[in-house]
């Protein structure tokens, strides 16, 4: 009997069930290999197929996402029940990832953004979502969203992590082949090098010893050297803080990059390791000076902890 | 060494300091809740632990309860870390299974409230044992220490440590960035309270310098860099030429005379331009070395190539002369460095109140040494500037940039004195009436209220305020032509307008206008007004913060010339006492690359404030040198991917210890 493996998604943006597709004509290796039993993105299945199983019998649920609603709550909790291991697929699940940032709000004023005060927004009866709705002697429920975002280890026991926004292809097939080959590394792992981003890049040797910044610039405000250690030209690049593994996609294609596989296992904060390591590239030796340079960097909370936010020693902005 | 085999079994010791903990910190009850903590064996109190009765507790226990990790609470480590890994030691156990708990500084001295104090002790003591058990045993290493010394500034500072090292024995570099050594104490006529001549007890040790087989004395050169640390630096110096072979003149001086210019006519930098020089020159009758300089600036041979070269001539066979030498570069080993860098005086310039610079008849003491010295311009004789008037009355004005908001506000600490000093001088030379304006009298040193109390006795007029302004304006006939001195005379509590003849700045003391270039190159560090900051204000006063780098002289704060020998010796017997131990234990809290891990972002780098860190391009890893860091934890903090760590302060150590103080059992 083919391993059974479960997919499942909470508050993510698609883009983890994109990777999967990614993968081309080995996702026709990968589904002949194994049972997939759950797949909402692609195949219907309905929860109560999941509980009828027996406990455990589900060898491994990839789930890409942050946790954030009851509904999602609910449904890992179950996924945890029926399998073996557990795998947090991707930035959301594995830190928070960019539903993270809602924690610098609480649901109320992230409503408030959706529905009243974006400027895309028409909405001139003031229309908010509700949990219970009652028409016609029918009574309607939906899930309860959560003040907080969390990752996947903060609702349930993870058994591994695989890092990205998201996680390349190969990082999957990988996965997939480690789970039935049996070769898992110790439970916790990250399955990705433990090393930083700029021991794989490309324009590792451009990078000079000390790197000084007069003016951060964003990456539509300069024409950039495709040859040269961006930070060296003044583009925020987060690799010296990134775990690796992503093969440098970012930068091949001549963008910094932004941090989405997190931190290495030897750091317990994302956002803060980064943070420190890029305001000591200020060019000046005069506090206004190095102040004038960092207040350059835009939204410094998002940008360092774009990904990490629920996972960072804080979790969240406290209201 | 004991290492930790099983079980973990924590002793921990909750010291009184006498009331100076006890008294806020209910000790009896810290340590009762320590003995109900996880791993720990034994807990106890006792009145002062740093007592040989306290260590001798830690050692029976360790060997009684076969305890394998200590925690200490008392005062800061800076104080008895040492002590109580000495004892810990002393028992078998490696020291660094101990961890200390400053519930003194951290606790005690700064709360009132016994009760919140007091669990604040317990918060701590709970991290430190949540920590200790996690410790590792250390291993403290070992670098030689290379016997020959640099001494960077040959004032008397820079003399008497480099003669004291030498008589010892000890192979000394003196480097002096002026033509000759000697320093401000050479431009000086006579020293305070004592009035013995300057000259008379400078010059022969000046003298000595220049012939002791164990100095090399290298003037006219400047320490161009320093790389290595304790026992090892490596130091490059830069002499820059004289035009004149040293080795090869004899000081016959000869050339000088010869000179095409058979009048000195270009300022004289250490006679403070009173006087003039030719372009060779001697900077004064006992310079030393004897080797004249061709100033380049002046000498017509540089200047048009077309000088007849009258000086070559006086050289003859000696050929010491040569306008076609260049600087050289001396690269030297040395382990230990005495920085006697000196200070300079303030610009009297920057305090336009006072005139100098715009009144003629304004001078800086400076000036004034020169003035009164018999071998200045003058020849000793105190006439005003056109060179023939003698001052019928002299101002003194006291704390010239010093105590001053606008200007420097710290004390000079030798102004005063010198004052006095002048006025005594000036005195003797011109018998001039003379005005002393002061804002404290300030003479606490051995004999100096006697000197002052004579200086009452010679007549001279004492005034207390600080003077407002010099001018030339005369308010009535008998000041016209005279300098006026405005001062608030806050002794009568009346504004007084005093005319004088001359007017003397007692100009204070500043560090040189290079003093962060000169801090940087030795790795030290600077006080708020930028003079060099010794490790200790009072049990480390010679010592940097860079071990084998120490300091003497005004270049570490204003001070006499009796200060500034007895520093000399000090920093002169610090370096010996790491030469003579012939090596140096380094701590082994360092900081140290995982090496695997490291993804060669070179980030940590340009962080180490010792340059500990080098980036090792064959494999592209970052490495710290472990006998140039000082375990500061920078480069800790600042590695991006967590790959370098520091012994004695890994991650997981200072996590528990967080964690431990953080949650409240």
């Amino acid at each position: 009997m083919k391993p059974k493996v479960a997919f499942y998604w909470c508050a993510s943006c698609g883009g983890c069930e994109e990777s999967s597709v990614d993968l081309g004509e080995a996702l026709l290796d990968v589904a002949e290999a194994i049972d997939i039993v759950l797949w909402p993105v692609a195949l219907d299945f309905k929860k109560h197929h999941i509980e009828a199983m027996a406990d455990g019998e589900i060898v491994a649920a990839f789930i890409n996402g942050a946790v954030r609603s009851s509904e999602q709550e609910e449904w890992v909790h179950l996924l945890r029940k029926k399998s073996q291991v557990v795998i947090a697929f991707g930035s959301c699940a594995q830190l928070g990832g960019i539903p993270g940032l809602a924690n610098f709000f609480n649901r109320a004023g992230v409503l408030e953004a959706a529905y009243r005060e974006s400027p895309s927004t028409v909405n001139p009866n003031g229309v908010f979502p509700q949990t219970v709705h009652k028409d016609n002697g029918f009574t309607l429920t939906l899930p309860v969203l959560h003040d907080t975002v969390r990752t996947l280890d903060q609702v349930i026991d993870v058994d591994y992590y695989i890092p990205g926004c998201p996680p390349t292809p190969q990082l999957l097939a990988d996965a997939v082949q480690a789970l039935l080959s049996g070769k898992l590394p110790p439970k916790g792992a990250v399955l990705a090098p433990d090393h930083a981003l700029c021991k794989d890049c490309p324009r590792r040797d451009t990078k000079p010893e000390k790197p000084m910044i007069s003016e951060f610039k964003r990456p539509h405000e300069v024409v950039i050297d495709q040859t040269q250690c961006l930070l060296n030209q003044g583009l925020l690049c987060l690799g010296p803080a990134t775990r690796s593994g992503c093969g440098a996609l970012c930068i091949e294609g001549n963008m910094p990059c932004t941090g989405c596989f997190g931190p290495t296992s030897r750091v317990r904060d994302y956002g803060a390791k980064a943070l420190s390591a890029i305001a000591s590239m200020a060019d000046s030796n005069d506090d206004a000076e190095i102040a004038a340079i960092l207040s350059k960097i835009p939204d410094p909370a998002g940008t360092f902890y774009r990904y990490s936010l629920p996972a960072s020693a804080l979790q969240r902005k406290k209201l | 060494m004991r290492e930790s085999n099983g079980a973990v079994r924590v002793g921990v010791y909750v010291c009184h300091c006498g009331s100076n903990i006890g008294a806020i910190v209910d000790c009896k009850a810290v340590a009762e809740y320590a003995a109900g903590l996880l791993h720990v064996a034994v807990a106890r109190d006792y009145k002062y632990m740093c007592s040989d009765p306290g260590q001798e507790l830690i050692q029976k226990d360790i060997e009684e309860h076969k305890l394998n990790r200590i925690v200490v609470a008392s005062c800061s480590p800076h104080l008895h870390e040492n002590t109580f890994r000495v004892a810990t030691a002393k028992a078998g156990l490696n020291p660094y299974y101990l961890t200390m708990v400053n519930i003194r500084e951290h606790d005690s001295w700064v709360h009132t409230d016994r009760a919140a104090a007091t669990e604040k002790a317990k918060d701590l003591v709970r991290g430190a044992v949540r920590r200790v058990v996690l410790q590792r045993p250390l291993e403290k290493g070992r670098v030689p220490i290379d016997p020959k010394v640099l001494v960077v500034g040959g004032g008397i500072a820079g003399i008497h440590a480099a003669l004291t090292l030498a008589n010892a024995g000890k192979k000394v570099y003196l480097v002096e960035r002026e033509p000759t050594i000697g320093g401000h104490m050479a431009m000086f006529d006579k020293t305070f309270p004592t009035l013995d001549c300057a000259a008379c007890i400078l010059t022969p040790k000046m003298s000595t310098v220049k012939n002791h087989p164990n100095i090399t004395l290298w003037t006219y050169s400047e320490v161009e860099s320093v790389s290595g640390y304790v026992g090892n630096y490596d130091v490059k110096v830069r002499r820059r030429t004289r035009y004149i072979n040293e080795d090869l003149c004899s000081g016959c001086q000869e050339c000088i005379a010869a000179c095409v210019f058979k009048e000195p006519k270009f300022p004289d930098e250490f006679n403070q331009r009173l006087g003039k020089r030719k372009p060779i020159y001697l900077p004064f009758p006992q310079a030393v070395p004897q080797t004249p300089v061709i100033d380049p600036e002046t000498c017509i041979e540089f200047k048009t190539g077309k000088c007849k070269k009258t000086c070559l001539e006086a050289c003859a066979d000696r050929h010491a002369i040569d306008f076609k030498l260049t600087d050289t570069v001396e690269e030297i080993r040395v382990g230990t460095i005495i920085v006697c860098t000196g200070f300079q005086a303030y610009d009297a310039r920057r305090s336009p109140q006072f005139g100098y610079g715009i009144y003629p008849n304004v001078y800086t003491s400076l000036e004034i040494e020169r003035l009164v010295n018999a071998a200045g311009p003058t020849a000793g004789e105190v006439v005003l500037r056109d060179g023939k008037t003698v001052p019928r009355s002299i101002g003194i004005i006291h704390c010239v940039g010093s105590r001053d908001e606008n200007a420097n506000r710290w004390c000079s600490r030798v102004c005063c004195m010198y004052s006095l000093k002048l006025a005594h001088l000036l005195k003797e030379h011109t018998d001039a009436e003379i005005f002393n304006f002061y804002i404290d009298m300030r003479t606490p040193g051995k004999s100096f209220e006697e000197f002052y109390q004579r200086l009452l006795n010679e007549g001279v007029h004492f005034i207390r305020g600080k003077v407002a302004e010099v001018t030339d304006w005369a308010a009535d006939p008998s000041e016209e032509g005279k300098l006026v001195l405005r001062v608030e005379d806050t002794l009568l509590g009346v504004v007084r307008r005093i005319p004088v003849d001359m007017v003397v700045l007692s100009v204070g003391l500043e560090p040189h206008a290079d003093a962060q270039d000169v801090r940087r190159m030795f790795n030290m560090t600077c006080s708020n007004e930028g003079f060099f900051l010794e490790r200790h204000p009072k049990l480390a006063p010679v010592n940097t913060f860079t071990d084998g780098v120490f300091l003497a002289g005004c270049c570490q704060g204003p001070k006499d010339i009796p200060d500034t020998v007895a520093q000399a010796g000090a920093a002169a017997a610090e370096a010996m006492a790491l030469i003579d131990a012939g090596y140096v234990e380094q701590e082994p809290n360092v900081a140290y690359v995982i090496e695997e891990d490291c993804s060669g972002c070179k980030t940590c780098i340009p962080m180490c404030p010792y340059s500990a860190i080098t980036f090792r391009e064959q494999d592209k890893k970052a490495e710290v040198n472990a006998v140039l860091c000082k375990g500061c934890g920078t480069c800790v903090a600042a590695c991006p991917s967590g790959s370098i760590q520091q012994r004695l302060f890994e991650d997981d150590e200072l996590f528990e210890e967080l964690e431990g103080v953080l949650i409240h059992a």
